[in-house]
């Protein structure tokens, strides 16, 4: 029990932390723009085909730079040319311009890399297990991503809360007619901010494309999910998404890990009921419903907490 | 009108044997093209297209030229359900598919009611890979043919395998939570608690299908639980990504399954570094020593860039093939006739037989292990570049293979 628990905060922590890297731009975009992303995972798979690219060609290391960059620059150029445009006609243009253009970066996708997985591997340099608990050998890449997240959530927080950068981007974030009225180009830290955000997904894809699965349809995988993380997290709150990054992703392994179902609770149900949907639903185990908790999550913090963990507004 | 058509054109064959590629034979390949299960469904798309250029090169079907008609289901019973509407309404007469159970009861229920509907607009189901048992048991139709083993027909093959070897002490079940999944683990359960009853199951999880994208947590569970031996139906990035979590997390046990060769499977299994200690149940494999197969699987290689992934289309479409020049006509209700109870050499060598009381095709099955290839010569085949290979341990021939079944058939 001791090693399932040890293995499964690894685990966890690990994905949330993940899960992290990909809210922090979302979050802030979101309560920039008052636009949720919906293209947002795409960045973070197009992070991911880029590195697996610029790792064939020029090795890793130089990957794991210029793939986010490059990503950051995609980003940046659909914000100047594409919402940017849509501005004016309101929130739904952006949302449905954003909810296109992840469709179409997915089947750009997998038209240039087809629609199998391809064949990302971790570095040599990461692939060996860093330590072994309970005889379960824990892979040094996981460790490099842990620490590339935690770097990653500290700058952040430092230049949010401690730089003038920061501090313009949160005035801009809720007076963006007084930030411009004081001589600053509101509009370019917008794009700023959506270039950051997206090549923050795309550092997400990069590390995260040799671990799980490169394939065109890892956008689609982790997307919704993400969603989750910002709402629960409370909009436009870093530390909040950070919160609900690490909560969810420690929700959704231990969850797996349990085997608890109505039935060992309560006891089977009479057999003479016969089979029925009451019957599946007394069997079904935590670990199978897994998958929707955090879903579950979202529509309770919707009800009961609309402005989420640490958010401070309700839209 | 149609009927009359087809009755012309067949006479006209019959007549002048000049009547070329009057009207071409299109099969309507309904499989995910698209989402999670996609790279599978490319793989069995190339698989089809090919074997439609070899029957072409030779002549076709009775002069027709077949093609295939690629129709994306996104692995959706309900997507499928359209595509095979739209298949009908351009008057395509055979469709196949063969990725999800899920996908496959409702297509099998699509071509019942469309049959019974609209006679003389038949359309015939060609199954080469969903093997949930009960679509050639309770729910079996005249007009489904499978040329996949069942799940329970491989179960019962694996098992019998699991039974002489006496290593195996705890297993551990993890299947996609759908129909398929869910008949692999009852079977496993029932089918092993008669062989070997004193082997422990000691997990038995359900995970959602082509929706989990890290299988840390379930690999984590697999390890506390002692298990020796995994037993899974996993296919697809399903299969790929948890031996991909197994080879991160150094989890070292035997794993028997049914879908290991498919894409990104074998690399995974080279990463988990369990050398000849990943089984796989099927009806053939690259290096089975059959001349006449490894020359195929050769050529196939080098215009596809895949494997055989799936030895059972071959035998669906060159029985397609025999079939219709048994009966001497492309229609599909005298196609479906001359299927019934047909016999065939397979592909990778052996009898089989339709059988005509559920529609299910029996032949000899394999159970080989992943790894290091010995002898180059012999076995030459590699899979996805990893130097690893499939090795043949264990053959059941087709009557060991033979299940009862509960289909009561109802014929036209």
């Amino acid at each position: 029990m001791a090693e399932l628990i040890v293995i499964s905060t690894l685990n966890g922590v690990l994905f949330g932390m993940l899960l992290f890297l990909l809210s922090s731009g979302l979050t802030v975009i979101f309560s920039m723009m008052g636009v949720l992303n919906f293209a947002h995972a795409s960045f973070y798979m197009l992070g991911a085909f880029f590195g697996y690219q610029l790792t064939r060609w020029i090795g890793f290391w130089p990957a794991l730079v210029i793939a986010p960059l490059l990503v950051g620059v995609v980003g940046m150029g659909v914000e100047r040319y594409g919402l940017r445009n849509t501005h004016k006609h309101g929130h739904v243009a952006e949302l449905l311009l954003t909810f296109g253009l992840a469709f179409a970066i997915e089947e750009i996708v997998s038209m240039i890399w087809g629609k199998s997985p391809v064949d990302y591997r971790v570095p040599a340099a990461l692939d060996f297990p860093a330590f072994t608990v309970f005889s379960t050998n824990y892979p040094a890449y996981k460790i490099f991503m842990l620490v590339v997240s935690v770097v990653i959530f500290i700058a952040l927080l430092v230049t949010l809360k401690r730089t003038r950068v920061g501090l313009i981007v949160q005035a801009a974030l809720t007076h963006p007619s007084m930030v411009g009225h004081l001589g600053h180009n509101v509009g370019r830290v917008f794009m700023l901010v959506f270039g950051v955000g997206s090549a923050l997904a795309g550092l997400a894809g990069v590390i995260a494309g040799p671990s799980l699965v490169t394939q065109s349809d890892m956008a689609a995988l982790l997307g919704p999910i993400l969603f989750v993380v910002i709402v629960f997290g409370g909009l436009g709150s870093l530390p909040g998404a950070f919160i609900a990054s690490l909560l969810i992703g420690l929700i959704q392994t231990f969850a797996v890990a349990l085997n608890g179902s109505l039935a060992s609770v309560f006891g089977p149900l009479d057999p003479s009921l016969g089979a029925s949907p009451l019957t599946d639903i007394w069997n079904v185990t935590i670990a199978q419903i897994a998958p929707i908790l955090p879903y579950l999550l979202l529509v309770l913090v919707l009800i009961f907490r609309p402005m989420g963990l640490l958010g401070t507004r309700e839209s | 009108m149609r009927k009359l058509i087809v009755a012309a054109a067949a006479a006209l064959t019959v007549l002048g044997g000049a009547a070329s590629a009057q009207e071409t034979i299109k099969i309507g390949y309904i499989d995910p093209l698209s989402g999670g299960g996609a790279s599978v469904g490319e793989g069995g798309l190339k698989t089809f297209q090919y074997l439609a250029d070899e029957l072409n090169a030779k002549g076709g079907i009775l002069g027709h030229k077949v093609e295939i008609v690629p129709l994306d289901n996104k692995t959706n019973p309900q997507e499928s359900l359209v595509q095979a509407q739209k298949a009908v309404d351009a008057g395509i007469h055979y469709i196949t598919q063969g990725n999800g159970s899920s996908v496959g009861a409702a297509l099998e229920d699509f071509v019942t009611k469309n049959n019974s509907r609209n006679p003389g607009k038949e359309v015939l189901y060609f199954n080469y890979a969903a093997v949930d048992p009960s679509m050639t048991n309770e729910k079996c139709s005249y007009w489904h043919f499978r040329w996949d083993a069942n799940s329970d027909i491989k179960m019962a093959a694996l098992t019998n395998y699991m039974k002489g070897q006496p290593s195996i002490k705890k297993v551990y079940l993890i299947n996609m939570d759908y129909s398929f999944g869910q008949s692999v683990r009852s079977e496993a359960r029932k089918m092993l608690g008669e062989k070997r009853p004193d082997i422990q199951i000691v997990g038995d999880e359900l995970h959602p299908m082509l929706k989990v994208a890290d299988f840390s947590p379930y690999i984590a569970k697999i390890k506390a639980s002692g298990a020796d031996t995994v037993v899974t139906g996993n296919w697809g990035q399903d299969f790929a990504l948890l031996l991909k979590a197994a080879a991160d997390a150094g989890l070292k046990v035997n794993w028997y399954t049914y879908y290991a060769g498919g894409s990104g499977g074998p690399t995974a299994i080279k990463q988990t570094g369990l050398d000849h200690q990943v089984f796989q149940i099927s009806e053939g494999i690259p290096n089975s020593g059959n001349k006449a197969a490894m020359d195929f699987e050769k050529d196939f290689r080098a215009k596809t860039g895949i494997s055989v992934w799936y030895p059972r289309a071959v035998n669906e479409m060159r029985m397609f093939k025999a079939a219709a020049e048994k009966a001497n006509s492309i229609d599909p209700v005298k196609v479906a006739a001359a299927l019934e109870g047909m016999k065939f050499e397979v592909f990778d060598g052996g009898d089989g037989f339709m059988r005509k009381d559920d529609h299910q095709f029996f032949q000899p099955i394999i159970i080989s292990s992943f790894g290091t290839l010995a002898d180059k010569a012999k076995e030459p085949f590699d899979e996805e570049n990893t130097g690893w290979g499939w090795h043949p341990v264990s053959k059941i021939d087709t009557d060991q293979t033979m299940l009862p079944t509960t289909c009561n058939m109802k014929r036209p």
